[in-house]
């Protein structure tokens, strides 16, 4: 099997020497035999190989699997794991979780967005910083829990937490 | 493999171990807290003490107590240590050795541990759950050899029908019921599936089973797998779980090279292969309707039922799907057979089931417990009550499609019908204790929010109705309320329960029509206040 001549936009971005992120992904797509059934798996390779779904790798994808876009972009739209457009450098998620609700992270979550003034869900403009929230990231005897750059922070304390961000930031209090 | 080579292996593990132990918890919560830090502390000094042979640093799964992470438990004394920090690694070893010591230590005479009853959580923090041998040196993959070789099919589903267990994923169907009639079913090809798409918040104990003691899950799809005539199992699992993935990749990786998973198992003419499918993040994907759609790389969606899995699933297969903790209980009830399993629990509800005991409490963690308990033991003596003492509330189990118990009601049995009787469901296990400081409205519009989200969209009651409940609620809260609201609310919960396409909608009512009749004073407060603060 050929690889695709489309070169995509994502192609051509971050890393243009030596970039074999389209041949780790082309080479899941074999392993799958180019099914659709295999949608969810290769867009969980995408995305972790490019950090979001660009348009331009998602109809990439639908020709690869012989999908529609249509199909493509509404799975794509319909799991939260997907995310369509780039996130910041770094992330900061809030577990909203029961157990963490309970615990006072809605509070906490306001503060942070007073603090990095970036809405939940939300990139600065930037590009530096995420602000996300999670339905459950099931560590709920840490309670508030939350995760900074991959890092299961338990027990979120808010000045803590605050302190952490900015000073991942760069910034001065 | 067979049987010899089996005990072969459970021997040598058995011999190479060496006598003192240190073994810490490597599930999520404790790894948040530092254990791994805590593990390379520990090699290094005895490293330099020149004891590494002499002792063993082993990683095991959850020991329960969460709240108190990191834990540490040593043999052979047994002893058990609760929030241990890097720099106490010397003080460990000590206590190794008999010295003092004075990290603190969990209290292994509280109710906390003392009333559980562990069936399925039995492995759990004694083996690595990175190892198939510590599996195997503890009687793993002999109830699959005993099943394969010894029993047939029927027998196998006989068993299982006999010792009562019902689905551990919330609705408690006969699990013997269902593998009978996946069975039965014509189909040239069948699947088992195993439910690890754990998305209730507030409950993570499919999460410390997968992370502490894989293979015990992979033995009882097996089992189900020669039981119901399958080739072919899929885990699917929350993206929100890498290091369960990761350990369940591993597991069936070691299981294939062993000839424990994969064809002719045993050497008989029994195949099974399993693969890991990873959820993208849609609590309806533990509807089981959506679930299969999504591993068949569609959008989530459910379908009416029937047919129902077990006759048309994935490709339209007879397919047999159960939760973890339901599949975690199989071997069990094989190794001591259905009788020994039907004498523990209720008359209807037989067996353990685990809680993820959270929120306003002291002791978080996870227990297995015995159905039939009370909650006032699970929150008071085990739980401990409230850290600061303030009276509980009220217990929410069940997640969103459950409902909120108010401490009047503690002295209700866990059971199935029980629950059911009070308004709530057992659920998958979240136990979410709230206090006099929790607002029971903030509760319900919380849970409203949160099915207003995950609704998929494609039925009209839920769609429309969730949001539309989520603004009355918000409307509530913001004392905008007119007193007919109310009885508003109550129709919409009505109208959503009855004609909801699946599960979600249906009880997405729930936590609203509980907090309603247990609290409505609360919710009467909000509009009696309208005077002060109309306009």
């Amino acid at each position: 099997m050929t690889t695709s001549t489309t070169e995509t936009a994502a192609d051509r971005g971050a890393r243009p020497a030596g970039d074999n992120r389209r041949k780790i992904l082309e080479a899941t797509m074999k392993r799958f035999q180019y099914q659709g059934d295999a949608l969810i798996e290769v867009l969980h390779k995408a995305q972790e190989l490019y950090g979001f779904l660009s348009p331009e790798l998602l109809s990439d994808v639908a020709q690869r699997l012989r999908l529609p876009p249509s199909r493509v972009y509404g799975v794509a739209t319909f799991y939260h794991f997907f995310s369509l457009a780039p996130q910041g450098e770094h992330t900061c998620t809030v577990c909203l979780g029961t157990a963490c609700y309970v615990r006072g992270a809605a509070l906490l979550l306001r503060e942070l967005e007073e603090l990095s003034g970036v809405k939940a869900g939300h990139t600065s403009a930037d590009g530096r910083f995420s602000l996300l929230t999670a339905r459950c990231l099931g560590a709920c005897g840490l309670a508030p829990a939350a995760v900074l750059d991959g890092e299961v922070i338990g027990h979120a304390d808010r000045s803590d937490l605050a302190v952490r961000i900015q000073s991942l930031l760069g910034r001065e209090r | 493999m067979d049987l010899h080579e089996l005990e072969a292996i459970a021997e040598r593990e058995l011999a190479q171990r060496p006598r003192l132990r240190i073994l810490h918890c490597s599930a999520t919560g404790c790894q948040a807290s530092g254990a791994l830090e805590l593990k390379r502390r520990l090699e290094s000094l005895l490293a330099e003490m020149g004891r590494q042979t002499e002792i063993d640093v082993g990683a095991v799964g959850c020991l329960g107590l969460c709240g108190r992470g990191p834990i540490v438990r040593i043999e052979p004394s047994g002893e058990t240590f609760e929030h241990v920090k890097p720099d106490d690694a010397a003080e460990i070893i000590a206590a190794l050795d008999g010295h003092a010591c004075h990290v603190a230590r969990c209290d292994q005479n509280h109710p906390f541990f003392t009333r559980q009853l562990l069936i399925v959580r039995r492995h759990c923090g004694l083996i690595n759950p990175d190892r198939i041998e510590d599996y195997i040196a503890v009687g793993g993959y002999r109830s699959l050899y005993h099943v394969i070789h010894e029993m047939t099919p029927t027998e196998v589903i006989q068993a299982i029908t006999r010792s009562g267990l019902r689905g551990r994923g919330g609705a408690g169907y006969p699990t013997g019921l269902k593998w009978a009639t996946v069975a039965k079913s014509p189909g040239e090809r069948k699947f088992v599936i195993c439910n690890a798409d754990e998305g209730d918040p507030g409950a993570f104990m499919d999460r410390s089973i997968l992370e502490s003691d894989p293979h015990l899950v992979l033995e009882g799809m097996a089992i189900a797998a020669y039981a119901v005539g399958a080739e072919q199992g899929f885990i699917y699992v929350r993206g929100e779980y890498p290091l369960a993935i990761e350990r369940l990749q591993k597991a069936i990786a070691q299981a294939r090279r062993h000839g424990l998973l994969g064809t002719q198992i045993f050497e008989s003419g029994f195949n099974f292969r399993v693969d890991i499918r990873v959820g993208a993040g849609a609590f309806v994907c533990g509807e089981e309707t959506a679930l299969i759609a999504s591993i068949e790389g569609r959008r989530g969606q459910p379908r009416p039922r029937p047919p129902y899995p077990a006759e048309s699933g994935l490709w339209g297969m007879p397919t047999l799907i159960n939760n973890v903790e339901t599949f975690a209980n199989v071997t069990a009830i094989i190794e001591n057979g259905p009788e020994w399993y039907s004498r523990i629990g209720t008359e209807k509800s037989k067996g353990t089931k685990i809680f993820a005991l959270t929120g306003k409490i002291r002791n978080t963690g996870l227990i297995e417990v015995p159905m039939g308990i009370t909650l006032r033991e699970i929150v008071e003596e085990m739980g401990g009550g409230t850290p600061d003492g303030t009276p509980v509330k009220a217990v929410q189990t069940g997640g969103p499609s459950g409902g909120c118990i108010p401490a009047s009601l503690f002295d209700t049995p866990v059971d199935y019908e029980s629950l059911a009787a009070v308004g709530s469901i057992m659920g998958s296990g979240g136990m979410v204790v709230m206090d006099e400081h929790t607002n029971m409205v903030d509760v319900a519009r919380f849970y409203m929010e949160f099915c207003k989200d995950e609704s998929c969209g494609k039925c009209i009651p839920c769609r429309v109705g969730t949001v539309q409940l989520f603004n009355m609620l918000t409307k509530l809260r913001n004392r905008q309320a007119h007193p007919s609201d109310l009885s508003r609310i109550e129709e919409l919960c009505e109208l959503m329960r009855e004609t909801s396409l699946c599960g979600l909608g249906q009880s997405a009512p729930n936590p609203v029509l509980s907090t309603l009749h247990y609290f409505r004073h609360e919710y009467e407060e909000l509009i009696g206040a309208e005077g002060d603060h109309g306009s």
